[in-house]
């Protein structure tokens, strides 16, 4: 019998489709059809400045937009020769960590959910918000940032970053340990995700696959051990293995990774470098600072902000490269003097701005589900002349008419559920 | 003629009991606004989020998701529709019993967004008749409860469809 499955099925993700050929549950063989949130994005990227289709990378995987953000940054600096700060490359860490944990956890909310288990699905997702408050209160905005740009980050971290941060993380800990205790041992839970489509360590690479996915098998693969990228070195943590390549490990992986990524961020949190240029005296609130900014004669060590945003002249040392021609001018000059409107004008005017050299470049970062990597070709213009995203998540799905060759329909679903399809990157 | 004209007035206006079962009608409706979540990209996120504890769309009254458009009220496009995926949604809408009801959420549903390309549907509203628009890429939740609200206004107004009344 052939049943067709999606693409409009709550468990397809509404972007997928799969022909199923069935001996009464068994599957005998499916075919998958793709390409149903094909967005054109390589092409309208190819059509846009180097600055201008950031807010294209944000689109991609939607659930960690700042790796995605992080990886055609870097792509861009390694084609430039750009050194970042030092702690510009600490805050893309923390925020890359942030958005690696909340991908983890909206992979693992909608696959326990089409499980059945709805309560799991609520704890993650209640986790999650309070990790975007996090990235919300830094980046002001909850999904689609743009925050790491070209040369380095957008603004610096607010003043109050540590307390919102540390509030996200005791959360999200004691969401795990609730996540911990209501799977790990669950029958019904064990009974659909242990042996279930299993990989072996050689599938797996034959197929391309990275990230959580590749470790479940056992294959000890991450890019940020395999080759350290913005001072990810720095860091003490552990890459967890699976033993069995199936769906629990799947789900295991990514569940300790998550605890991983928050040692990360707490290590981070501690060697952070101090900024140059605080926007407030030692100790001072913020509503303190405003306070005393309006008096008469102001004291030292008050500074605010034209735009409050965290991104002034004094910043650029802590949070943006030096290279000029290739960050946005400061507002301070833009707004003051004659030369700073020029500058302005040249970095955002139609042929001109970020121009790289001829040639191509390519490189990768550790995302959600893998290794995300970028592929760009420049012909000396300020548009790219290819623009190619390597997603990690189309190698990973691409081996799933194998993963579910024998098992029963049910299984489609957890299956499905722990390659951890995201429509934005696997389509473009 | 005039007291054809006459009749007619009361059919459309509604007398007491007509005006007020449709009152009681419309309040029923807009507190039991089940949805069909007919999620493809980034909005669906929020939409989770806005589903989930934090924000809970259960105090409004649309606490049912359902995941067949044969029982729900109220489509929520989350996410871009593509060429493709549009006779898809096409599909789901005619499949839905009236009333039914259709939300645009977020840019890309609403106008296609920042995809301005061959692949996009420049905005759901070319292949169905939407009620209510959200703005933003994505929205926010509260823009979404903002919507939601205003689409309940809607509901509250709309009287029923009665039979026998000659559609316009």
């Amino acid at each position: 019998m052939l049943i067709n499955m999606g693409p409009s099925h709550p468990a397809m993700h509404g972007t997928i489709r799969i022909m199923l050929e069935l001996d009464g549950e068994k599957i005998l063989n499916s075919e998958l059809e793709i390409g149903y949130l094909h967005r054109g994005l390589e092409k309208t990227c190819e059509h846009k400045t180097y600055f201008s289709l950031l807010p294209y990378t944000d689109r991609m995987n939607y659930v960690s937009p700042l790796i995605n953000n992080l990886g055609y940054a870097m792509t861009m600096e390694k084609m430039l020769e750009l050194d970042v700060p030092q702690r510009a490359q600490y805050i893309r860490v923390i925020l890359c960590e942030l958005s690696r944990i909340s991908d983890h956890l909206t992979a693992l909310a909608a696959m326990t959910m089409e499980c059945g288990a709805f309560t799991v699905f609520l704890y993650t997702i209640k986790a999650r918000e309070f990790i975007w408050d996090v990235i919300e209160h830094t980046t002001s905005a909850r999904m689609t940032t743009s925050f790491i740009r070209i040369g380095g980050v957008r603004a610096d971290l607010h003043p109050d970053w540590k307390d919102h941060l540390k509030t996200a993380i005791i959360e999200t800990k004691k969401v795990l340990k609730d996540v911990h205790g209501l799977m790990d041992k669950n029958k019904i839970w064990l009974n659909r995700t242990r042996d279930i489509a299993v990989v072996s360590p050689e599938m797996a690479i034959n197929y391309g696959w990275t990230g959580p996915c590749l470790r479940s098998t056992g294959v000890n693969f991450d890019l940020r051990k395999a080759s350290p990228y913005s001072s990810y070195d720095h860091f003490d943590f552990d890459v967890p293995l699976g033993e069995r390549g199936d769906n629990y490990d799947r789900y295991m992986v990514r569940m300790i990774e998550m605890e991983q990524s928050m040692r990360i961020i707490e290590q981070a949190m501690e060697k952070m470098p101090k900024n140059k240029a605080p926007l407030l005296a030692k100790g001072m609130k913020p509503a303190k600072a405003i306070e005393a900014s309006r008096k008469q004669k102001v004291e030292g060590g008050i500074k605010l902000s034209p735009n409050l945003e965290g991104s002034e002249k004094d910043k650029y040392a802590d949070i943006l490269s030096t290279g000029k021609k290739y960050i946005v001018p400061p507002k301070e000059d833009t707004y003051t003097s004659i030369e700073g409107l020029i500058n302005h004008f040249i970095f955002f005017m139609k042929g001109h701005g970020i121009r790289p050299p001829k040639g191509e470049v390519y490189f990768s970062v550790e995302g959600g589900n893998g290794e995300l990597g970028y592929y760009i070709v420049s012909d000396g213009t300020d548009k790219p002349y290819r623009w190619h995203l390597r997603a990690p998540c189309f190698h990973i799905v691409s081996a799933l008419e194998e993963m579910i060759k024998g098992h029963y329909v049910a299984d489609v679903i957890p299956t499905f559920g722990s390659t951890n399809m995201i429509g934005g990157e696997f389509d473009r | 003629m005039g007291k054809l004209n006459k009749t007619e007035k009361l059919a459309t206006n509604g007398g007491w009991i007509t005006t007020k079962f449709n009152e009681v009608l419309g309040w029923g409706r807009k507190y039991s606004l089940w949805h069909y979540p007919f999620i493809t990209a980034c909005c669906g996120m929020e939409y989770m989020s806005a589903a989930c504890a934090h924000y809970d769309f259960d105090r409004f009254g649309m606490g049912w998701t359902r995941f067949t458009p044969r029982q729900a009220d109220m489509l929520l496009v989350c996410g871009t529709i593509t060429h493709k995926e549009a006779p898809v949604l096409k599909t789901v809408y005619d499949q839905m019993t009236e009333p039914k009801w259709v939300v645009a959420f977020g840019a890309c549903a609403v106008s296609g967004g920042i995809y301005d390309n061959y692949a996009v549907v420049q905005g759901i509203d070319r292949i169905i008749p939407v009620d209510v628009y959200i703005p933003g890429c994505p929205p926010r939740p509260e823009t979404f409860f903002d919507a939601l609200i205003k689409l309940q206004e809607k509901v509250q107004k709309e009287g029923h469809d009665w039979r026998w009344k000659k559609r316009t």
